[in-house]
């Protein structure tokens, strides 16, 4: 359909030429409108899903689940503000983890919920912070500071609570994970992500702050000359960061009802995942809050239709993995097709049969070499 | 006479710096080991230090193959989760055919960590995903291939032969072999770094991924060549991890990955590529191993460990930087 959007005649006048070859656009190109796809992907997610059981579309089940994913999207949601500037926080998971230690560790030595939540919440922005100081003002790179961080705040949630637990906290508290808004059946936690989803779009899109954030992504020395506050802004994205993983931190201990300090470990590749699939750019510059947002359902339902086919948690992470490089992998490729880059010859053909050989192999030995293990676990039972 | 003298000074200034690196981390070493031998009178035995490397054996074979991936500006994630598949995966072979000759386990183990490392390597160099998420994203994919593999199952110490277990055990030569092993792996990769064209292609591609390409080194192929390269040392690793713990499980070296890149930046090698040595690397294992170790001696609570690995890297890293800064302010222009 769109394969000659360029008129015949283009080439004739000569000032034609410039305003047609301006809007040139290739098929392909309409796949870069990622959200379309992410819809088209939902769609059929849900439809899959409905196939598999009966009870998807119902609206208890559907509550409970999407409540699952709240704690992911509330991290995700300034982690796309992050990767937008072309940094990373990997320590969201591990701040998580550290904010539910230090609450369940006073709530322990009986003090008050509501104050051992706020000083979980103070910690967490702390922890933000510290990442931002060590990135916007000693100028580490992301990735080391909060490689640094991520081990850091977690050896501090286990020095907290150790092999303690917290446990037994008040109804009060627990509405944060588990309770609905009232009259519906839509869990507090998705209300209130669907506000904060609403506020951080609204400022990535429509405020000179969210344009900065495009700005320092796509040049960051081009910004600094431009006049933006590069240094502050990225002290207010990393501190925002960390309150928002120590929300995520109380609404997870809220909804599991208790706080080991192993809470939330790994969430950060999901939360990170997320935000790829959701068409931000990792390398900085480009993203939108929908697609993001979009990808958060979409992970959610491929998540549940997993679980209803009673695939294991551990199991699901590999679906979560591939998902996250072939959603790259894809628009890798995607550039290299309308950049007219791939080109196909004997030798590289040669080589993908050879990758392909090791691969099965891999995969054969993979299945084969478990196979008399098989035998011998079901020959004695 | 003036226009010779500004590059001597800089010239000097470098090789004071690169002195300087390895040198503080030997000094925190140093203090380390005092504050720690003023507590604890065994942390300065012979037998003591022979634990140590022991325990930090593993994380030297790994961790420089880890420096040489981030030497080309990169990093790979999935070292840990390869590590535990490979040693799911051999020590499942081996208790189905016990009859298996060791060096055929070794090479088995390698070739599997190798398999792993060239899928890493075709993402990043061939489909340009960026390294962080490529590896991100196989490390929750062999994670789970553990798993998978395994079904929830362990192998426990009586399913596996005793000579496998005497592979890291043993001590034919005085020593542990697992010591010889590492030892044998640094003297290669530092034999390959600094004597070897590929070695030198790999420091030139991480300082300057431009200038490397101009002077005709086929980048591509420099980077598909450390992810393998990491896989294998993944490899060796998994097959010593299953022998020195006479099990294999599926949380086997689980965020593992995070001590190699520690001990790679803690020895002086820079995340942004192009900078870092094996000796550098060798101290900044022995100084994590050497923490390790101290708190247990000293009865600190174990869940210590983690906050002080994590403080180690946040201080190296900083102090680092802020090291660098100064020697750049003060160079003469």
């Amino acid at each position: 359909m769109n394969e000659s959007p360029v008129p015949p005649t283009a080439g004739i006048q000569p000032v034609n030429l410039i305003s047609a070859s301006a809007p040139r656009r290739s098929f392909l190109a309409h796949f870069q409108r990622w959200e379309w796809m992410l819809v088209a992907l939902v769609v059929i997610a849900i439809v899959i899903n409905s196939r598999l059981t009966p009870y998807f579309l119902n609206g208890q089940n559907l509550s409970r689940t999407s409540a699952d994913f709240m704690e992911l999207g509330l991290m995700m949601l300034p982690m796309v503000f992050i990767i937008i500037t072309g940094n990373i926080d990997l320590s969201v998971a591990s701040n998580l983890g550290m904010c539910a230690s230090l609450m369940a560790v006073l709530w322990n030595l009986h003090v008050n919920i509501w104050i051992a939540a706020g000083a979980g919440m103070a910690v967490g922005t702390l922890g933000g912070v510290l990442n931002g100081f060590l990135i916007a003002r000693v100028k580490l790179p992301a990735l080391v500071a909060t490689l640094g961080t991520y081990a850091f705040f977690r050896g501090i949630a286990y020095v907290l609570l150790g092999d303690q637990a917290g446990r037994g906290y008040p109804p009060a508290f627990t509405y944060l994970g588990q309770g609905m808004l009232p009259g519906t059946l839509i869990p507090f936690s998705v209300g209130l992500f669907a506000v904060l989803a609403v506020v951080f779009g609204l400022i990535l899109h429509r405020t000179t702050f969210g344009r900065y954030l495009f700005a320092i992504g796509n040049n960051e020395n081009a910004s600094i000359f431009a006049g933006v506050p590069v240094v502050r802004i990225k002290m207010i994205i990393y501190t925002v960061s960390g309150f928002m993983s120590a929300l995520a931190g109380m609404v997870l201990a809220a909804r599991f009802g208790s706080t080991r300090p192993d809470i939330g470990t790994g969430l950060e590749l999901s939360v990170i995942t997320a935000a790829v699939l959701g068409g931000v750019d990792i390398l900085g510059g480009v993203g939108t809050m929908v697609g993001a947002v979009l990808s958060l359902v979409l992970i959610g339902l491929i998540t549940f239709g997993m679980g209803l086919k009673n695939v294991q948690d551990q199991v699901q992470t590999i679906a979560i993995g591939g998902l996250l490089i072939v959603s790259i992998l894809l628009a890798s490729i995607a550039r290299a097709i309308s950049a007219g880059g791939l080109r196909i010859n004997w030798r590289t053909a040669a080589l993908a049969i050879l990758f392909i050989i090791i691969f099965a192999a891999f995969f054969f030995f993979f299945y084969w070499s478990r196979a008399p293990v098989l035998k011998a676990v079901f020959g004695s039972a | 006479m003036t226009v010779k003298n500004p590059p001597a000074t800089r010239s000097n200034l470098f090789g004071t710096l690169t002195r300087f690196r390895e040198f503080g981390i030997i000094i925190f070493i140093l203090i380390l080991a005092f504050i720690v031998s003023l507590r604890a009178h065994y942390f300065l035995t012979f037998g003591n230090f022979r634990d140590i490397l022991v325990d930090i054996s593993i994380l030297v074979i790994v961790s420089l193959a880890q420096t040489m991936v981030i030497l080309t500006h990169g990093i790979d994630l999935s070292v840990g989760s390869s590590i535990g598949l490979v040693a799911m995966m051999v020590t499942y072979t081996i208790k189905a055919n016990p009859s298996i000759p060791l060096v055929g386990v070794v090479l088995l183990g390698m070739a599997l960590g190798a398999v792993l490392g060239t899928f890493n390597g075709l993402i990043i160099a061939v489909g340009k995903v960026p390294p962080i998420i490529a590896t991100l994203g196989t490390l929750s994919i062999y994670r789970g291939m553990v798993f998978l593999y395994s079904r929830g199952y362990w192998i426990s110490p009586y399913q596996l032969p005793n000579p496998f277990k005497m592979l890291s055990k043993g001590t034919p030569l005085g020593i542990p072999n697992i010591i010889i092993y590492a030892v044998i792996v640094a003297i290669l990769v530092y034999y390959f770094l600094n004597y070897t064209r590929t070695g030198r292609d790999i420091y030139a591609v991480g300082s300057n991924p431009d200038a490397a390409q101009y002077v005709g080194i086929r980048k591509q192929r420099i980077i598909f060549l450390v992810y393998v390269l990491s896989g294998i040392a993944a490899g060796l690793a998994g097959v010593l991890w299953a022998s020195r713990f006479e099990s294999a499980e599926t949380s086997t070296a689980l965020g593992f990955e995070l001590q190699t890149v520690a001990a790679s930046i803690v020895g002086g090698v820079s995340i942004s590529g192009g900078v870092g040595t094996v000796p550098g690397v060798l101290l900044g294992a022995l100084a994590l191993g050497m923490i390790n170790n101290a708190v247990t001696l000293v009865r600190i609570s174990p869940f210590w460990e983690q906050a002080a690995q994590g403080l180690l890297i946040l201080v190296a890293v900083v102090s680092d930087t802020l090291i660098m800064r100064g020697v750049q302010r003060n160079k003469p222009k």
